[in-house]
């Protein structure tokens, strides 16, 4: 079993001369699923993109370290995949050639099994051929996991996991959820119950800082 | 390998949309019909031909260059980009492009100019060649550091040749002056001191490109 | 206190004597200037227009020391300190710029002629002018820092060249340029020992002004943040 550790210390965000949040700590190890809450603006996206290395905190120190060894920044993007509204696919190309570009400029090995695999598990497999450009959102959203998934990243960031998407496309989320959790570690940023009752924990960014959801069954 | 990647999928998505390469065209015709006009039956002299020869390729690599990464920053893909490789691979991949465009660019001006000048003849082609080959690398390098400034800032049309225009002075110089000297016919011993200081903006623009490309690309 | 006080005379005193020594031909008293062939009364202008331009480079130096600052620690008083630097080279800039086209007028018959040494003067004005508007088209401070930073950066990279470049292609008008056959190297040679005296007083004089400015321009910069931050 693989074992990807993230620690992050003392971390701190001030966009300009406002404060998004102070001190945080937060680790995870191996597998599982987080989930972290909070009302809106409480800085989840933030957070998430700043434990994913994707921007720097303003003070404090973010680690990812597999089997032992610390993964240097340039490394890094390979060990991730992130799915959230603001990644965006490119519109001229269709389904295929995204995943296709994509795998090819992270430099992985591209497996036939795996992309239709994903493909027909996210229910794109008749339209992978049509350009992004006249896809729906959800679809959008299902082509964002198999973006998400394709190289077997060995940590998940959902932001808004389910949106846009209708309950056959959440079930799959769910479902994909928990088969990653098994070896990958799968954080979630959502203030859908649904989505949160699929964590094993869930924390609440609020005032500043971050603690486990008191309310939480 | 991963930057050639980037660099096919920039070329396909380029094909696709000829977001660059339309209006890319459309300027060099239209700044060469304004000389053309402005200079109506005139005779020009020929350091002036050559002068304006860099002219034109200066405003026609302002109008193109910057799509690189404008282009990722209005789609919103810089993020998309930033998921799946290092700062290294995108900058050369980018690079690779601009280096594609600037050299199809310049060639189809230099042909468009010596048929449409009759003062514009060189004298010593391999000179020129040589100045050439190395002024569109710089001119490639540079403007591709400079577009990924701008498109992280809010008017980044009319910006890009303001902070272009510095950088690339001391490399315009050069090679105004080396365009003349192939012009007058002058020897190639005459002009390498004017090569080498070309080869040496390239050399330290790449280095300081890598560099600082990390602090320009991480939010 | 007692540093202003220094500054003041330092400045008023190279003012006045700058602009009221006589210049002739033949030195024989202690405040007596030597004729620099071909400068003339207009040599004087040396105590004024050599001390902005040095503090337009040397601004621009500081600045990019800065900046490569901010780059390493990412501490936005390091960015402050760069851009009021920038600010005040911006201004020696303008200084140089006008009391050397001034001087030309008198001395080469017109405000401009794009020697080598007014073309690389121009140059720096462009690159101050672009880190301004590089500087305003950018919302969030940290990325306003960090590309601004940048940008000094690789500027700075470009100078040597121009630098090495420009007397190979235009003329020297300018004295002590290579080219120039009247005055020569003037600074070394043709100076006598108050002249030299003044001008490097000058120059001193100068610098500790800037430094003066820079100092009071960057600590009040600062206040102003921290106001904002405790109103906010």
């Amino acid at each position: 079993m693989s074992s990807f550790e993230l620690h992050a210390e003392n971390i701190s965000k001030v966009f300009g001369r406002r404060l998004i949040f102070k001190d945080v700590d937060f680790s995870c190890k191996n597998n599982g699923i987080y989930g972290i809450s909070g009302p809106n603006g409480s800085g989840k996206s933030t957070f998430l993109k700043i434990i994913s290395g994707i921007i720097s905190p303003t003070k404090g120190k973010v680690t990812h370290s597999f089997d032992g060894k610390v993964v240097e920044s340039e490394h890094l993007h390979n060990f991730l995949g992130f799915v959230a509204p603001y990644v965006i696919l490119y519109d001229e190309f269709s389904a295929v050639e995204n995943i296709h570009f994509f795998s090819k400029i992270r430099g992985i090995n591209f497996t036939q099994e795996k992309f239709d695999f994903l493909f027909q598990h996210f229910g794109l497999f008749d339209r992978k051929d049509d350009l992004v450009k006249g896809y729906s959102s959800g679809m959008k959203q299902r082509l964002k996991y198999i973006f998400a998934l394709i190289h077997s990243p060995k940590i998940l960031f959902f932001d808004e996991p389910t949106s846009n998407l209708d309950n056959s496309g959440k079930e799959k989320v769910y479902q994909t959820i928990n088969e990653e959790s098994q070896n990958n570690i799968v954080i979630i940023a959502s203030n859908e119950d649904s989505d949160l009752a699929v964590c094993s924990t869930v924390l609440e960014l609020k005032n500043y800082k971050i603690a486990p959801k008191s309310e939480n069954k | 390998m991963s930057s050639y990647a980037l660099f096919k999928k920039d070329l396909a998505s380029e094909l696709r949309t000829r977001y660059a390469i339309n209006s890319l065209v459309m300027f060099i015709v239209v700044t060469i019909s304004v000389i053309l006009f402005s200079i109506g039956n005139e005779k020009i002299s020929d350091f002036l031909s050559g002068g304006l020869f860099w002219v034109v390729i200066f405003f026609s690599a302002m109008s193109g260059l910057s799509r690189a990464f404008v282009s990722e920053e209005e789609r919103g893909t810089t993020l998309t980009l930033q998921l799946i490789a290092s700062p290294t691979t995108i900058f050369s991949g980018k690079l690779l492009f601009n280096l594609i465009l600037v050299f199809a660019m310049n060639i189809i001006i230099a042909l468009l100019y010596s048929a449409l000048f009759d003062s514009f003849v060189l004298k010593n082609l391999s000179l020129f060649l040589y100045a050439f080959v190395l002024g569109n690398i710089g001119i490639a390098i540079a403007s591709t550091l400079i577009a990924s400034i701008i498109a992280k800032a809010s008017s980044k049309g009319t910006l890009y040749p303001v902070l272009s225009f510095p950088i690339l002075l001391p490399l315009m110089l050069t090679l105004i002056d080396l365009t003349k000297q192939a012009m007058d016919g002058t020897t190639f011993e005459s002009g390498y001191i004017e090569l080498a200081v070309l080869g040496c903006y390239d050399i330290v623009m790449i280095a300081a490109s890598f560099l600082l490309f990390d602090f320009i690309w991480k939010d | 206190m007692i540093w202003k006080i220094i500054l003041f005379l330092l400045i008023a005193f190279v003012s006045i004597a700058g602009i009221t020594f006589p210049i002739v031909a033949t030195p024989a008293h202690w405040y007596d200037f030597p004729l620099i062939p071909g400068l003339g009364e207009n040599a004087k202008i040396i105590f004024f227009h050599v001390p902005t331009a040095w503090l337009t480079v040397i601004a621009f130096f500081m600045s990019t020391v800065y900046s490569i600052k901010y780059l390493r620690k990412k501490d936005l008083v390091d960015d402050i300190k760069a851009h009021t630097s920038a600010q005040l080279g911006m201004i020696f800039c303008i200084l140089a710029t006008v009391t050397g086209a001034v001087w030309a007028k008198f001395a080469w018959g017109s405000y401009w002629s794009w020697d080598p040494r007014q073309t690389s003067i121009f140059a720096l004005l462009l690159i101050y002018g672009a880190l301004f508007a590089l500087r305003s088209a950018v919302e969030v401070e940290e990325k306003r820092a960090a590309l601004s930073a940048v940008y000094s950066i690789i500027a700075f990279v470009t100078v040597p060249f121009f630098v090495f470049i420009m007397p190979r292609i235009m003329r020297g008008l300018h004295p002590g340029s290579a080219d120039d056959t009247n005055a020569g190297t003037i600074v070394n040679f043709k100076m006598n020992g108050n002249m030299l005296l003044i001008f490097f007083l000058s120059l001193i004089g100068f610098t500790i002004l800037y430094y003066w400015i820079w100092y009071v321009g960057y600590k009040s910069m600062l206040y102003k943040e921290k106001l904002n931050k405790q109103y906010h």
